[in-house]
């Protein structure tokens, strides 16, 4: 299973099951310790680029973009629960949603994990 | 970062301690040290923090005697000034000629006759510089100490900290200053701040702030707190930012702070924007800032609309943001005065939803004051 990027520092692992998404260890780095998640409500559906998402740190607010298109099927409650875990385990425990895709394109614009560490580099 | 921005006398130390530094007030600051903005606002609650705020304008008002110094600086301020004593300090804001406010600012009054000294917002130095050159009295001049650090511990340990280095520190009252030896520098010592909590600021000779700093941060209890965490601190305390919760069109009245406004002075008057201000206090002004407090978990940060119950807009968030102690989100804004009152319930306008929110007293987190 292998983990695609976008620029805005969404992640997502596709499965035969949908694509689950969260937000990179880069991103969490960036926003210091989080203390607010809101996640969309399951069956809404999103155009690739759409605010899906906001995740807080005690200073600033960031919307996360849903990195494809699709429509939810899954989302994870503990990381609104416990926001903590999005700096704890960023790209794994602290996934944010789980999306069904509606446009198989869509995957083809993300990054692989080596070509997303060159894009940080230039960041 | 360009390279016309200042630097402190802790900017080395900052880098060696590795803060991420940003633009604040023309200045290089550290936002945050490695440990990040919700552990070193726990930390301050909890032990004590030391804070850069060598950015701050610090100045003395000079003049042949207390009465003549202190009458110059009452044309501008609304406070009692005549009456303060030697040794003690007291919050203060500048005002333009419609009442509104230009700065707030620390004053007080050393020992040597004549002479006030402030301390003015790092953002505001230069114009209000100007504006007090441009009002003061002949006779009556601006004295400004550039060279300056100041330091602030904050915190329920501050005071054993400080008193292993200048014993003298334990026992001085809130809001008193006095010059004292730290560590064999010379220092001047004010009780107060900016955290809700018991400490200190410390201003020094710049060549011996980063050394007092040292002495400081090698005691166990002490860290190094950046801007991000003195913003929520303060927010927690219900303490005015300027240019946030307080600007030149909003008067003292408006922004919950008339204990500036020292009795005597609101029977004579005499202060710049007096007859607003005066009207304000006596038929209450439009709007007020208060508390506010989101009932979920959701943040509203600076510029959220604040509703009624039909929706209606009756007023903005100022400051806004999480409470690491309240462990809740916390804000500050004004409303129109019928809306005013602790208790009433409003809506805050987040992300096209309207959020329940309840107007609350401030502080949230109750003030820790050296009262001894």
């Amino acid at each position: 299973m292998t983990t695609k990027y976008t620029k805005d520092h969404e992640w997502v692992r596709f499965d035969d099951s949908g694509a689950t998404i969260g937000v990179s260890a880069h991103a969490a780095e960036q926003l210091g310790d989080v203390v607010f998640v809101e996640l969309p409500e399951i069956g809404k559906t999103f155009n690739k680029g759409d605010d899906m998402a906001v995740v807080e740190s005690v200073k600033a607010a960031s919307d996360v973009y849903a990195p494809i298109s699709g429509e939810v099927i899954e989302i994870n409650q503990a990381v609104v629960d416990d926001p903590a875990q999005v700096n704890a385990d960023p790209e794994a425990g602290a996934w944010f949603v789980k999306l069904k895709p509606t446009n198989p394109a869509d995957a083809d614009g993300l990054m692989d994990a080596a070509a997303y560490k060159a894009f940080l580099a230039t960041i | 970062m360009t390279s016309e921005l200042k630097r402190t006398p802790l900017y080395d130390l900052h880098l060696s301690l590795g803060a991420k530094m940003v633009e604040f007030a023309g200045y290089e600051m550290p936002v945050q040290y490695a440990d990040g903005v919700l552990k070193e606002h726990l930390h301050t609650r909890a032990k004590a923090g030391l804070f850069d705020v060598s950015h701050m304008g610090q100045a003395a008002i000079v003049g042949p005697d207390h009465e003549t110094v202190a009458r110059a600086l009452e044309t501008l301020v609304p406070g009692e000034i005549l009456k303060l004593g030697a040794g003690r300090q007291r919050l203060s804001v500048l005002l333009n000629d419609r009442g509104g406010i230009v700065d707030d600012l620390m004053v007080s009054r050393p020992a040597t006759d004549g002479r006030l000294n402030i301390v003015v917002n790092g953002a505001c130095k230069e114009k209000d510089y100007a504006y007090l050159d441009a009002r003061l009295p002949a006779g009556v001049r601006l004295e400004r100490f550039d060279d300056r650090g100041l330091m602030a511990l904050q915190g329920p340990m501050a005071s054993a900290v400080l008193a292993r280095h200048a014993p003298d520190a334990a026992t001085l009252k809130f809001m008193s200053f006095t010059e004292m030896k730290i560590g064999g520098f010379d220092a001047v010592v004010t009780r107060g701040g900016y955290t809700g909590e018991d400490g200190y600021e410390i201003s020094t000779r710049g060549e011996d702030t980063a050394k007092v700093a040292k002495l400081l941060l090698g005691e166990a209890e002490v860290a190094p707190i950046g801007l991000g965490a003195r913003d929520s601190l303060r927010l927690e305390a219900g303490m005015c930012l300027y240019g946030h919760d307080l600007d030149e069109d909003t008067s003292p009245v408006e922004g919950n702070i008339g204990f500036v406004i020292g009795k005597r002075r609101k029977e004579e008057g005499g202060f710049p924007g007096a007859e607003r201000i005066l009207s304000e206090l006596a038929n209450n002004p439009s709007r007020l800032r208060v508390g506010v407090r989101p009932e979920g978990r959701a943040p509203a940060r600076e510029g959220t609309e604040i509703v009624d119950m039909n929706g209606a807009k009756i007023g903005v968030v100022t400051s806004g943001g999480f409470g690491p102690t309240a462990n809740a989100p916390v804000a500050m804004g004004y409303v129109d005065f019928a809306h005013s009152k602790t208790g009433d319930p409003v809506r805050l306008k987040v992300r096209g939803k309207e959020l329940p929110a309840t107007i609350v007293d401030m502080p949230v987190v109750p003030h820790n004051y050296y009262r001894g």
